[in-house]
């Protein structure tokens, strides 16, 4: 059952030279125990569109101008504040790419894991604390009882990103969004805190939502991928049937421009140009100035995702003709 | 024929600062071994990539080599000058023919200067051609690192971040360097903007027989780039050879952890399931024996204490390890 249902998500900034549209009619879903991987560049709106399910949007210049977003069931964007609020580190849980920032530098890491328990459970301290110690431990934190009490700053990188988890999963949320845990992190910590993760959902059947902008990260932990530009998706697929057979024009070039995708001193390929400016997007297809295949009707045409199989759409107006066939 | 640039046990040693408890107790204060005798060499036209984790010393290695950071030992010869004993002149001149390449593309840029003035001022400040032929020079560079002329009035904030990295790798091309350190130049950048920037790479290496130290901590983009690649671990390197050799059969069991947990992007990838414990411990209060030995699985009685391993040769690489047989006595 569909844990998390978002459906023509639209969200607007408010700027100098009038609204922005950082998502555009952005619709995905997960279920129970699984793991859906959002790719895309600086600026796609992944963030903003992920951050819009816990409402946690810059309040005056962001707004959400459409759209739902059903969790269990209910729409979160009628939900009032103090019912969100309840949502937030209980039932939908958040974890971000710089730990050091999420944290407080002045309480101990014991008590911010610990919080969440006191406020959603009413925990009371001790219990709380002896809860936090054994998450701690669970999320692989070596000596958790002595280590509760030190402060963020005595962590290291992936040590803070395993405190920020622990905090984030202390009340058994039934979902988890990670946006872009492991870019700040080395490769081999890299492999640690996403193999924890997995062990989370494994254990827990923790639905989870992988912000990221790297497709290795993506092909090794989640079950279906979106992927986002200049504020749309442009394809959503299950995993393999992406990586085996891209039917986006940009999915294939993001695949193809990855410098493992060519042997030493050959051309890379590139995606020539730049991101539209998101305040005056091009007509059409996103895409199309930066595309290949681009025609007069990808500048002018109407866009949605069209269904390719049960498991994939793709965005791309042309796919039947310019992405290869299996 | 001798190396353009050789290392010999280099080293770089700060001094950690101490609390006001410390100094009021006289404590000495801890020394931080950011590079700990390190020592390669790199031919002319030849690109090194040097990876390793955060803090490992690959990005200290990279400023004492172009003595942007004091060094505490060891030698530096490029094209044959001793580098650490230069002095006035001769340090401008080899200033002229190594330069470096920052990781951030928009913090290494003024923001107040157009991309026109910000070269520009190269060819003046080292008096490089008269005044009247300094508009055509930019305009040459530009187009060798691919910026339109339109570009020339614009300021770094309305440049995209491939585009400062191309203005930062035309300020480095300027005064004609024939060596780069290029510190992490590609990870702030997006995929398809990292393509753009690392083909550029590629092109100025075959064009011009740029001599290149290429930092990055992703082993995809320095396999792509590299002939050779050396492995740094808390200040030394542990590992030195031919990329290809390096990738398809890594020696020391840090280099092979690190291969392993480069997720691929194939549809059945798994994440790697073994990895590595812990974390690197911490450069001031390094371990006794091998550096690396409180993470590795293979590690013997011998890797625990004494003298690190010494440099090992096996097949065209060298290796820092003690699974590996000591080099014969010379």
């Amino acid at each position: 059952m569909a844990i998390l249902d978002v459906a023509d998500l639209s969200v607007e900034f408010a700027t100098a030279k009038g609204p922005l549209r950082a998502v555009d009619r952005v619709s995905f879903g997960l279920a129970e125990g699984e793991v859906l991987g959002i790719v895309g560049e600086s600026g796609s709106g992944k963030t903003v569109a992920c951050r819009s399910i816990l409402r946690l949007l810059p309040g005056e210049r962001a707004r959400i101008v459409g759209g739902k977003v059903l969790f269990e069931g209910r729409d979160l964007l009628q939900l009032a504040e103090p019912s969100m609020r309840e949502l937030r580190g209980g039932r939908i849980g958040m974890i971000f790419q710089n730990p050091s920032t999420h944290l407080d530098p002045l309480m101990t890491v014991g008590r911010q894991v610990a919080e969440p328990l006191i406020y959603h459970q009413g925990l009371s301290a001790s219990e709380a604390r002896k809860k936090a110690v054994e998450l701690l431990r669970l999320v692989g934190i070596p000596d958790p009882k002595r280590n509760a009490d030190a402060f963020p700053h005595q962590f290291s990188g992936g040590m803070r990103q395993r405190a920020m988890i622990a905090g984030a999963v202390a009340c058994e949320p039934r979902l988890l969004i990670a946006d872009e845990p492991t870019t700040a992190l080395d490769v081999t910590v890299q492999a640690q805190i996403l193999r924890l993760l997995l062990e989370l959902r494994d254990r827990t059947g923790l639905a989870i939502i992988l912000i990221t902008h790297d497709l290795g990260v993506v092909a090794a932990t989640c079950d279906n991928v979106a992927v986002m530009y200049a504020g749309r998706i442009m394809e959503r697929a299950a995993k393999a049937e992406l990586l085996r057979r891209p039917l986006h024009p940009y999915t294939e070039g993001l695949m193809r421009s990855r410098p493992t995708a060519a042997g030493r001193g050959r051309e890379l390929h590139t995606i020539e140009g730049q991101l539209p400016p998101l305040g005056d997007p091009p007509g059409g297809c996103r895409f199309h100035p930066r595309c290949i295949h681009a025609q007069a009707r990808c500048q002018t045409g109407a866009v949605a995702l069209e269904a390719a199989s049960i498991t994939h759409s793709t965005a791309c107006l042309r796919w039947r003709e310019v992405m290869a066939p299996a | 024929m001798s190396a353009f640039l050789e290392i010999d046990d280099l080293h770089v040693r700060y001094r950690a600062p101490g609390g006001i408890g410390d100094f009021l107790a006289r404590r000495p204060s801890k020394t931080t071994r950011a590079v700990n005798g390190v020592s390669f060499a790199i031919d002319k036209g030849d690109t090194l990539g040097l990876v390793g984790e955060s803090g490992c010393g690959k990005s200290t290695l990279g400023r004492a080599l172009l003595r942007l950071t004091p060094t505490s030992g060891g030698s530096v010869r490029f094209a044959g000058q001793d580098v650490l004993s230069l002095k006035e002149r001769a340090l401008l001149g080899f200033r002229r023919r190594a330069q470096m390449v920052f990781q951030d593309p928009y913090a290494s840029l003024n923001p107040r200067l157009t991309v026109a003035e910000t070269l520009a001022e190269v060819f003046r400040v080292h008096r490089l051609c008269p005044a009247g032929e300094v508009a055509e020079r930019v305009r040459v560079l530009m187009a060798r690192v691919g910026l339109p002329a339109e570009f020339s009035g614009r300021r770094g904030a309305g440049l995209s971040g491939g585009q400062c990295q191309r203005v930062g790798i035309a300020r480095a091309l300027a005064m004609g360097a024939e060596f780069i350190v290029a510190d992490e130049p590609v990870s702030a950048l997006d995929v398809s903007i990292q393509a753009q920037i690392l083909n550029l790479f590629n092109r100025l290496q075959r064009e011009m027989g740029l001599t290149c130290l290429f930092i990055s901590h992703d082993l995809g983009v320095v396999r792509y780039l590299c002939r050779r690649v050396a492995v740094m671990y808390l200040g030394r390197i542990v590992e030195i050879g031919p990329t290809e050799e390096m990738f398809r059969n890594p020696k020391h069991p840090y280099t092979r952890a690190l291969i392993e947990a480069i997720p691929p992007m194939t549809p059945d990838a798994k994440v790697a399931a073994l990895g590595l414990p812990g974390e690197p411990p911490s450069p001031l209060d390094l371990p006794a024996g091998c550096p690396f030995h409180p993470r590795c699985a293979r590690a013997m009685a011998h890797c625990r204490s004494g003298e690190p391993p010494a440099r090992r040769r096996t097949g065209d690489t060298d290796v820092w390890c003690h699974l590996y047989p000591p080099n014969p006595a010379p």
